[in-house]
């Protein structure tokens, strides 16, 4: 259809003044080559690492020397079956996936409802302050209160898997209030007002009409909690009790003391840490650079 | 609270049931944010109420305790260990902050501009943030010990031939470099939504009127996104003035102590050296530090934000 009607303009457009326009609007079109190849070098600073990482994971111990760039002569696939065994990497991975999903529902579900409310009564000096309060505390960040937390934490029979997902919904609130509360001032009150109208409550509203509307701040809060959960390390360090119950990052730290000198064993056990959530990205990359610009912008 | 003005405009009998209506709803709101404060204040602002009061006491972690008043400050200033680790840290974040900051605005501007694969490159340069930094620290202290030392004696570059993490005056530019490597991918992306705010139109009246490329990044991009340069600068000074992880897996604190971190002398000397009170009292100092430099940067840098 569209190319019907637009070759009889195409084919009229050069008789008069066009071929200037027609070159500028060409380099504009058109990608700058030099750039490219500048992006594409500079790109590499990023994947070669990556590509070490990976050879050395396949390589057997003894073809470790040299610059270690080069391909493997022979692939090593045993060094991720010890690494499996000697990590216990089913359990971490089990443990560290429990642990992110729930921070990532617990957080979005609980910090959208405590923003909803804040935003709406920001004109009463209780929420006010209680926002206030919030983002006050990005300010403490967690080294200064890790000793005090440890023994809270023990006290309270929250040393592990669970207190750990907790401690991430209550520590992302600080920040997540911040742009939840953002987003929602721009939702327009009427439409809540019409489900007042309409008899629903407060609660119902929430969750009927502002909810699903807060789906792409949903999204952005979720992939900043899930990276925070799934990669951190000092707060599992100083939470987790008992070593059953150690995730990915903290496995890799007990084990790197253990065995620091066999190195393509080492490698294959990063490899599978880094693997679950390289994965999701490469599917939802997209996605995901959205969500965090779009955190930024709120 | 609303009622004065309501009173005004609508018929008394209608104002007496909107304001039962209206605190009823308030109710609501309240059970809606009191759990949440609730785990709050016992996570978060107990732990940093105790832990300013334990840094008055000589405790251990462990055992009897009593006050000993700001003796715990006063010796924290003639703490070389930890003095140290102040400088350490201040040298480390505030180079890694410049370098992070210059190069991911470079890589944005060049991300933004007209180059083929755009979508593909914008990914390639965010894979970093989704890795764990301690699992990075554990790759590049591989690399950094055993690969560039021969690649430095092949090239016959003197400094390069040993391990750079092993020599106390160069492993902070190691951890420097592998900390930029990760948090670039970050900044990268909030400096590309920033650009992606300049109006296209603004740089064809710029060319028109003739401003090089270097001019209009300088009169009409750099000023355009200042907002965004702030939020940068300050998240990432405050995330690298808290290193830990990489730290710990690229120097474990060494060469002797020449880098370890503030967070890293308050973990090991709170869990391992029995100095609960004495390094409550160096989170305390840790504490007044970060507000400071925080609020000195965003008054800084806001100053020099053109009207955002």
């Amino acid at each position: 259809m569209s190319a019907v009607t637009s070759t009889p303009k195409a084919a009229a457009a050069p008789q008069s003044p066009a071929p200037a326009s027609r070159r500028r609007k060409r380099r504009l079109d058109g990608a700058n080559w030099p750039l490219t190849a500048l992006v594409a070098v500079l790109s590499m600073t990023i994947l070669i690492p990556l590509y070490f990482t990976v050879v050395t994971a396949l390589k057997s111990p003894d073809q470790l020397g040299g610059t270690g760039f080069e391909l493997p002569t022979s692939v090593h696939l045993e060094n991720f079956s010890t690494a499996w065994t000697l990590t216990n990497f089913p359990n971490a991975l089990l443990i560290s996936s429990i642990v992110t999903v729930a921070a990532v529902v617990l957080t979005i579900a609980t910090n959208s409802m405590v923003a909803y409310a804040i935003a709406r009564n920001m004109h009463r000096p209780f929420f006010k302050g209680l926002y206030y309060f919030f983002i006050a505390a990005l300010f403490v960040p967690f080294p200064i209160i890790m000793l005090p937390v440890t023994k809270e934490t023990a006290l309270l029979g929250l040393d592990n898997p669970v207190g750990l997902f907790l401690l991430y919904a209550v520590y992302g609130l600080s920040f997540n209030v911040f742009v939840y509360t953002a987003f929602i001032k721009s939702i327009p009150g009427e439409l809540e007002e019409a489900a007042i109208m309409d008899g629903a409550s407060v609660w119902t509203t929430f969750r009927k009409v502002i909810f699903p509307l807060l789906t792409p701040m949903n999204a952005t809060v979720g992939i900043l909690t899930c990276l925070w959960a799934w990669n951190d390390f000092l707060l599992p360090l100083v939470i987790l009790s008992n070593p059953d119950t150690r995730t990915l990052p903290l496995v890799q730290y007990v084990f790197q003391s253990q065995f620091n000198t066999d190195y393509a064993t080492a490698f294959a056990s990063y490899l599978m840490a880094l693997a679950p959530l390289l994965l999701v990205y490469l599917f939802a990359q997209r996605w995901v650079i959205s969500g965090v610009m779009r955190g930024s912008i709120k | 609270m609303a009622s004065p003005t309501l009173s005004k405009t609508a018929p008394l009998r209608a104002t007496a049931s909107r304001r039962s209506h209206r605190t009823k709803v308030n109710r609501t709101f309240y059970w809606m944010v009191l759990p949440a404060l609730v785990l709050f204040v016992v996570l978060h602002t107990v732990p940093t109420v105790t832990g300013m009061f334990f840094s008055l006491t000589n405790y251990a972690g462990y055992g009897e305790w009593s006050f000993v008043g700001l003796e715990n400050y006063i010796n924290l200033f003639q703490d070389d260990r930890v003095l140290s680790s102040y400088g350490f840290t201040f040298l480390f974040a505030v180079t890694t902050t410049i370098v992070v900051n210059v190069l991911s605005l470079f890589v944005a501007v060049l991300l933004n501009s007209k180059i083929k694969f755009q979508t593909a490159f914008r990914g390639i340069f965010f894979i970093p943030n989704v890795l764990s930094v301690l699992i990075v620290g554990y790759v590049f202290n591989y690399l950094l010990s055993n690969n560039l030392p021969l690649i430095g004696q092949a090239l016959g570059i003197d400094w390069l031939s040993t391990s750079i993490l092993a020599n106390p005056d160069l492993a902070w530019l190691g951890i420097v470099g592998v900390t930029s490597w990760q948090s670039i991918a970050f900044s990268v992306i909030i400096y590309l939504a920033g650009l992606q705010t300049v109006p296209g139109e603004l740089y064809e009246a710029a060319s028109i009127d003739g401003a090089s490329p270097w001019r209009q990044f300088r009169s009409i991009t750099f000023p355009m996104i200042s907002g965004f340069f702030t939020i940068n600068m300050v998240l990432a000074l405050k995330g690298f003035l808290q290193a830990f992880d990489q730290i710990v897996a690229l120097t474990g604190g060494g060469p002797g102590t020449s880098t370890e971190s503030v967070a890293m002398v308050i973990y090991r000397g709170g869990f391992q050296g029995g100095e609960y009170g004495y390094q409550m009292a160096n989170s305390v100092v840790y504490l007044v530090v970060i507000v400071v430099l925080s609020l000195l940067q965003m008054r800084t840098l806001q100053r020099k934000e053109a009207d955002f």
